[in-house]
């Protein structure tokens, strides 16, 4: 995708700050989604009202969202859109119901697995990790 | 082990209403959530409900919501976090709080756990990138998130419809709304609605597969025939990031089922359901059910529902006498019984109507293309013409609301005394023009038509819910029900007010002979 490339050709600091902003121009790709824009005004909701800007951690990456709100919120805003791969068949799963019912969403959350992103508030320095199975990827496994 | 006269499994538009009615009673309420946040599904909803005044009609979802919390503010404890993970003998309720499991003992419990969205599978269903419309709404509405920039939605029942509608609003694209039934299941008004922002629908369609590798990059849909069986050569493909399922709901009824409740599956009701009574007193002495756990519904009948639960517990324990629990049932039972006529009542379902209940041929177009024809809209009660400023009132079925009716100051509007009759507009009451029924429709179907304001030309008033909101002097094209530009268009008026809540009104400048098309307006570079 073009967006992918043009990322890739921008300096680093230039796509950390592009990284995290409300709005993105761009379809930065990270994990094969694209970055979708916050919503700052609404027609019906007016100004939408955010905690405060924290920093966390994606898989490495330096991303940042609001505090507060869902972990796969934040990471939605940044382009994630897979949160973790099945044990068996390896397929990948995103936000499915949004709810906390599903379980589709699961992540390693601070090293916990199993934790559903969807409902589960963001806080400053998280360290966020794809799922693969049941657990973070091993160090040194093949990527699948 | 804390004891509560009574424990509230969920903390949605039932259990709260339930909450207020008990507490008011005297009982000791508990309520318990496994939310952070309480008000069930009411808070995403920000469209404005249908029903009539004591329904809160033409109120938004998430202002209801802030009226039941602070009804039952101080009154009932309202405990989050926490979901209840069984109901064993002795109406013991064990709940999982923090990291342990906490157990309760109640001396009667009202059920009200909503219900979940339904899911259909198809090839790449489980991509990232598929998720339920209420997934989608809770992203975009509580969270400011869009869910995606370029939609499939699969489901036209009022779910599908709505969400589609606030998927515009939040600035998405809605591709395309596609439905396996060869009718439009939702309000008419609400296809409407999105019809005219040019949203096609393809029904007796399905999604035959979700492209993509890592996430969603396509949709291919289907045509199906009769027996929905997908005919082969009819595939579709659209450029999109996201499908939507709204494709029904399923009563969380698992913990009614565990408390011993008899149950029964009531395809009508939407699935697994308890055997109730009229009030939600289930075959477990003590235990009630109510809202969306007892049959789908919506949040209007929930909120009912959760106030009869509440004072039949009540009553059950003694908080109240006989003769008090009737006298409050009564009215509430009359409320209930309103929003159950019409042509989307439980007993018409399934059904295929011809006629309006006052006998009007039906539109042959609203449930197939989701709009009326502009010759169908001249058979209509609230379709006239006159001279001057008048309403127009595009709402052909029967369903229960009438805002329309009481908030028109001048009494131009009459539904009268059956809330499901359509509106009639009274050619002798003197329209002044203030748009208030135009803002106050919750399903934006009234229009304010000056057919020769100036020679050739005529003005039509409409309801605008998006940004940028047009201003005054703007130029662009008026749109007709389809979506279709029809002619060049001025905006010579924008109101808001807060009487409007949000719903601002737009005036148009028109062609006379365009009057009786243009119903949306997009400006020249938009």
């Amino acid at each position: 995708m073009f967006g992918r490339l043009l990322l890739c050709r921008l300096p680093k600091h230039y796509m950390k700050s592009l990284i995290g902003t409300a709005y993105s121009g761009s379809h930065a790709q990270f994990t094969g989604g694209q970055k979708m824009k916050r919503i700052t005004e609404h027609p019906i909701l007016g100004k939408i009202e955010k905690g405060r800007k924290v920093n966390f951690t994606f898989d490495g990456r330096e991303f940042a969202g609001y505090e507060g709100e869902p972990i796969a919120a934040a990471l939605k805003a940044n382009g994630v859109a897979v949160h973790r791969y099945t044990a068996k068949l390896h397929k990948p799963r995103g936000i499915f119901c949004a709810i906390g019912r599903c379980t589709d969403c699961v992540m390693v959350i601070d090293g916990k697995p199993n934790i559903r992103t969807c409902i589960t508030p963001l806080r400053e320095g998280m360290n966020v990790q794809t799922q693969y199975g049941t657990g973070a990827k091993k160090e040194g496994a093949a990527e699948r | 082990m804390k004891r509560y006269d009574l424990i509230i499994v969920g903390a949605g538009p039932a259990g709260l209403s339930a909450a207020a009615e008990a507490s008011k009673r005297g009982m000791s309420v508990a309520v318990f959530d496994e939310n952070a946040k309480p008000g069930g599904q009411l808070f995403k909803q920000i469209h404005k409900f249908f029903g009539s005044k004591k329904h809160k009609a033409k109120m938004r979802g998430y202002r209801i919501g802030e009226q039941l919390l602070s009804e039952v503010k101080g009154i009932a404890d309202v405990e989050l976090n926490s979901p209840v993970i069984g109901i064993y003998p002795g109406r013991e309720v064990v709940v999982r709080q923090g990291d342990g499991i906490v157990h309760y003992c109640a001396d009667s419990i009202i059920v009200a756990t909503g219900a979940s969205e339904n899911a259909v599978p198809f090839e790449g269903w489980t991509l990232p990138g598929v998720m339920g419309a209420g997934a989608a709404q809770t992203m975009m509405n509580l969270h400011g998130v869009k869910p995606g920039e370029n939609i499939l939605m699969l489901g036209s029942g009022n779910v599908g419809l709505v969400v589609a509608f606030q998927l515009l609003q939040a600035g998405c694209n809605v591709k395309a709304l596609v439905d396996a039934a060869p009718r439009i299941g939702g309000y008419g008004v609400h296809a409407a609605k999105i019809a005219r922002c040019g949203v096609p629908f393809y029904l007796s369609h399905t999604v035959a597969k979700a492209e993509g590798t890592s996430c969603v990059t396509g949709a291919v849909i289907k045509r199906v025939d009769e027996h929905f069986r997908p005919i082969a050569g009819t595939e579709k493909h659209f450029d999109v990031d996201t499908i939507c399922l709204a494709v029904g709901l399923s009563p969380m009824s698992q913990l009614l089922m565990m408390a011993g409740c008899d149950m029964e599956d009531n395809p009508k009701r939407g699935g697994q359901v308890p055997v109730c009574g009229e009030y939600g007193e289930t075959s477990a002495p003590g235990i009630f059910a109510a809202g969306d756990v007892s049959g789908i519904e919506e949040a209007s009948s929930a909120m009912i529902e959760g106030r009869m639960a509440g004072i039949c517990a009540a009553a059950y324990l003694g908080f109240c006498t006989e003769s008090e629990k009737w006298t409050a049932l009564c009215p509430l039972k009359d409320d209930l019984n309103d929003l159950r006529q019409g042509m989307f009542a439980p007993k018409s379902h399934g059904k295929s109507l011809e006629t309006t209940d006052e006998g009007i041929l039906l539109s042959g177009t609203l449930l197939k293309k989701g709009h009326i024809t502009s010759e169908e809209a001249e058979r209509f009660p609230g379709v006239v013409h006159e001279a001057g400023v008048h309403p127009v009132i595009e709402c052909t079925q029967n369903i229960p609301c009438n805002p329309c009716q009481d908030v028109c100051p001048k009494h131009c509007i009459r539904v009268g005394s059956n809330i499901t009759a359509l509106p009639e507009v009274d050619k002798s009451a003197n329209c002044i023009g203030c748009g208030m029924c135009v803002a106050s429709c919750p399903g934006q179907a009234i229009f304010l038509l000056n057919e020769n304001c100036a020679p050739g030309f005529a003005t039509v008033t409409l309801p605008y819910e998006f940004l940028p909101l047009p201003q005054k002097g703007r130029k662009g094209k008026a749109l007709d029900r389809a979506g279709k530009p029809v002619c060049s268009a001025e905006v010579v008026g924008v109101k808001a007010s807060p009487a409007f809540d949000h719903t601002a009104i737009l005036t148009i400048k028109v062609p006379s002979e365009m009057a009786m098309d243009a119903r949306f307006f997009k400006e020249e570079g938009a």
